[in-house]
Formats: structure tokens, C-alpha cells, sequence
């Protein structure tokens, strides 16, 4: 299969981008400035980021879809408001994370943003599950934007009035160029910022605006440090089939009104590990000294036993060391647990620690 | 005079007398990215020609570092251990890697010179 480009392809180049396969497509691991200083400049200026790859499912319905959606997402979406958002998660019957996404309540149904490497599979399973009741679309015609830190709601703002009134989690559609562009302030780096639903033809021009307004074009290299630094899972990584939304430590996004109610898919499995606790669970990792500890590192107790291992782990240019995550068990899962980890044939001394690594710094809005 | 020498898994070596400098060329740099992690070989072990003498980290993954010649390591640069930004600013002087006491001088022969190796960089962009 022939990889895929994105809207902001020609952009990439022009920007000397350096590429790489990613779910198919050939997206930007990093401009000429390298990882680090789009990282930094994300964290103390503002980074965009083509995020072009993720599925734009648009799902159109009324009250009978909320409860159809219901019965799959363990959110409370009846008293979702209008244009705000939830981070949430498709799971299967045995409540394995088949993917993690935020669904955004608009006027004519929900937008689900979803990984590109599931989008194909999700589309396939919310088809079958809703029982091709209800209108659903994965949008191949709108590009996806984010535009991440600190200074970004004042850049974004001159190019599109009024973007800066809106709060975290939560969105609406704005106009760029007479194009309807859909806008919710979120993003996946733990700094303030916002992803931008934009027809394709007017994607680059956006982007150009941006980027004279001060903004600059990070890869997938800057996301995915600025992501772990910030403690956020990546599919395929630290979730997966395998893993649960309780293992996974992400019980905060499941609505307690539908734990008492039970009746979405999955519930069984959650009741009963949010009742007698799991096995293994997801935890911050901080190795001492400069070491790093990628993904499948495998993690010991203090007596030599193996007790987990590592999905995620890099050297995080704002904490200035390495950081990681990981699953281990739970007995071994408390904040400060001396651990090792098996590097290259030897064992180096690292802590259980809680996250996020770096401390996020999310509007609320004048409003809350 | 002393000769710069490359080899296939981008080091350079610089033989003075009969001690080697060893480092990683600017082109391997480039393709690593941001070096962010550097672990070189314990002074006074032996290392054996196209052996692992060390690890050199981006924030994308972890590289070996060969030995282009055979060896015992004399002195190991602690700078870029302790600041490994280094490499990536100035890879082919201050921020070499190790010096060996080499055992054998033909083992250089087989190394390519400064064309050679652009040449060889060039072709290997990957």
C-alpha cells in the first residue's frame, strides 16, 4: 500500500523536514532544528503540530444516538454540553483499550478525534455496533491542526478572532478564509493550546499564518517527548488490547454514573477490577542518572524479581533527563519504589514516581 | 602529520604515536538528531576492532558505537558524558569519545580516507 501524504506535505519539504512512515503516512519526525529545540519551543513559545494522520469520525444523531453511544463509551454524554469534550476510550468485552480518543459534543451528533493507526478498525467496529442506524463519517476531506503553548492562543487568536475565550475541553466552529473551521482548546503535548478541524485546501495557508504570526512547525519526534513529559499514554505503546482503562490508571475518564449503571460494554471487567483491584498497573518511571529506558526495558524489584516492563521512555528535554512509563505490579506501583531496570545486559537503580513529569499549564478560562 | 580515518559505521580516528582518538563523524550526528545520552567504554578494558566501545542515545533511540581499531582505552572523554548536547556541536574534535593504546597499526589500513568516506556518507543517507 502506497504510504499517504497530508495536506501539509509540500509545507513539510519546504520546511526541510525529515520524514518517517508513521500508520501509513509519510509524516514529519522533525524539522532542520532538531527534537529538542521544537520541544522547548513548544513548552516557552508555541509548536504546530500536523496531526493531519488521526480520524476525524463525525457521527450525526439525536437523543437515540447518545444512548447508543452510551451503551459503548463509559461517559455520561446525555449531559455532555454542547461543543465540549471528553478524553475516553473503545473497548472491547474484556474492557482491552482498542483504542483512546476525545469526543466532542457538536450540534448535529459528535466528533470523535481517533489514532491513525486504529481509525480504519474503529470506523469498522462503531458501524457494526450502532448497527448503521445513524449517518458516520471518517472525514478524509479536513486536515487536523494543533497548535500547542503558552503563546499560542495570542497567535491563534489574531488569525482567528475569539478563539481565546474558549476553555479546555471545549470547542466550537470559527470561520478561516469563509471555511468553517471546528476548534476545541486541547491538544496531547500538556501545554495550553488547540487542534483545528480545517477543510484540506485551506490547511497550508492556515499553517503559513501561524507560522508568520511566530508559530513553528514541530514533528512527531517534539509530540512524542512533550507527550510523555506530560505523563499521556500513546496507543500501541503504553495501551493496548492488553491493557485496561483501570491498569492504564485512567479511571478519571470513566463516568461514575455509568459504573453504577453497568451496562456498556466492558463494564463487567471494570466493576470488577475498580472493586478488587488489578494486577498491574501504569506508572511514572524515573531512572536515576542520564540513562534511558525505552519501550520492552524490563523492570525488577529490589530482591531481583521481574515485575514489569517499560511502554514508553526518552530523555525529555524540559525535565532535562530521561523519563518513563511503564506497567508493573501493583504491589510495586507505590510513588518512591526503588526499581531496575535491565539496560544493555546490565540493571540501573530508577523510581517509581507520579505524573506528570512536567507540570501542565491548561487555561480553565475566565468562565470556571 | 596525522591522518583522520573513517570507517563504515561512522567513526573517525586520528593515530598519534601509537594512541588513537576515536569519535563519531558530523554525519552521523546528523542522522542521529539530538544526542542526549553518551556511554563510553571503561578505562583501561580492552576493546577488539568492529566491537561495541559504547552507546550514543537521541531522543528517537540508542546507537552502538564501534572500535575501528583494537585496543586499551587510555583516556574517555567525561565532557560529553556530562553534556552530550557536545557531540552534536563539534563531533570531529573536542567531542571525541575515547583513546586507545592500538596494538596493531595495519588495522587502519582497511579504513577509508576523508573522500572515501564523503563519498561513502553520501551514498549511505539513511
Amino acid at each position: 500500500m502506497e504510504t499517504k501524504k497530508t495536506s501539509l506535505y509540500q509545507l513539510h519539504q519546504d520546511c526541510n523536514a525529515k520524514f518517517v512512515e508513521f500508520a501509513g503516512y509519510q509524516m514529519p519526525i522533525q524539522y532542520s532544528e532538531g527534537i529538542v529545540e521544537e520541544h522547548k519551543f513548544t513548552r516557552n513559545h508555541s509548536g504546530i503540530f500536523d496531526v493531519s494522520h488521526m480520524g476525524q469520525l463525525f457521527i450525526y444523531g439525536g437523543d437515540e444516538l447518545i444512548k447508543d453511544l452510551e451503551k459503548i463509551f463509559p461517559l455520561d454524554l446525555k449531559n455532555l454540553k454542547l461543543n465540549h469534550s471528553k478524553y475516553n476510550f473503545l473497548m472491547d468485552k474484556d474492557a482491552g483499550i482498542q483504542d483512546d480518543l476525545i469526543i466532542t459534543k457538536i450540534n448535529e451528533g459528535f466528533l470523535i478525534i481517533i489514532n491513525a493507526a486504529c481509525k480504519d478498525n474503529d470506523f469498522k467496529i462503531l458501524k457494526e455496533l450502532l448497527n448503521e442506524k445513524y449517518k458516520i463519517v471518517l472525514d478524509e476531506n479536513r486536515s487536523l491542526i494543533a497548535i500547542q503553548g503558552p503563546k499560542s492562543s495570542q497567535i491563534l487568536n489574531d488569525v482567528i478572532d475569539g478563539v481565546k475565550d474558549l476553555n479546555f475541553m471545549s470547542g466550537n466552529w470559527f470561520l478561516f478564509d469563509k471555511q468553517k473551521v471546528y476548534i476545541t482548546r486541547s491538544g496531547y503535548t500538556g501545554e495550553d493550546g488547540f487542534e483545528i478541524s480545517i477543510p484540506n485546501n485551506f490547511a497550508e495557508k492556515l499553517t503559513r499564518e501561524l507560522i508568520n504570526k511566530g508559530s513553528k512547525l514541530a514533528g512527531l519526534g517534539a509530540r512524542d517527548t512533550l507527550r510523555l513529559e506530560a505523563g499521556l499514554c500513546l496507543y500501541g505503546h503504553d495501551l493496548d488490547k492488553d491493557k485496561t482503562p483501570v491498569e492504564a490508571n485512567l479511571k478519571w475518564a470513566i463516568s461514575k454514573e455509568r459504573i453504577s449503571k453497568g451496562d456498556f460494554i466492558g463494564s463487567d471487567i471494570i466493576i470488577k477490577q475498580l472493586n478488587d483491584g488489578v494486577t498491574k498497573i501504569r506508572v511514572g518511571i524515573k531512572p536515576e542518572g542520564r540513562i534511558i529506558a525505552r519501550e520492552k526495558t524490563k523492570i525488577f524489584n529490589q530482591s531481583d524479581v521481574h515485575i514489569g516492563e517499560i511502554t514508553s521512555g526518552t530523555f525529555g528535554p524540559s525535565v532535562n533527563g530521561p523519563v518513563a512509563m511503564g506497567y508493573v505490579e501493583n504491589k510495586f506501583s507505590k510513588k518512591d519504589t526503588k526499581v531496575f531496570l535491565e539496560i544493555r545486559g546490565k540493571k540501573y537503580a530508577a523510581n517509581i514516581c507520579s505524573l506528570p513529569f512536567y507540570k501542565k499549564s491548561y487555561v480553565k478560562g475566565v468562565n470556571q | 602529520m596525522s591522518e583522520v580515518k573513517y570507517s563504515k559505521e561512522h567513526e573517525w580516528i586520528k593515530l598519534e604515536g601509537d594512541v588513537a582518538t576515536i569519535g563519531i563523524t558530523k554525519h552521523a550526528t546528523e542522522m542521529l538528531g539530538d544526542i542526549v545520552f553518551a556511554e563510553l567504554p571503561e578505562k583501561g578494558s580492552n576493546v577488539e576492532k568492529d566491537g561495541t566501545a559504547g552507546v550514543v542515545e537521541s531522543t528517537k533511540a540508542a546507537s552502538d558505537v564501534y572500535t575501528p581499531v583494537s585496543g586499551e582505552v587510555v583516556d574517555t572523554n567525561q565532557e560529553i558524558v556530562d553534556d552530550p548536547s557536545k557531540i552534536n556541536q563539534d563531533p570531529e574534535n573536542s567531542a571525541w569519545f575515547f583513546k586507545l593504546k592500538i596494538k596493531d597499526k595495519s588495522e587502519m589500513d582497511s579504513l577509508m580516507n576523508k573522500d572515501d568516506y564523503d563519498k561513502f556518507a553520501k551514498e549511505n543517507n539513511t
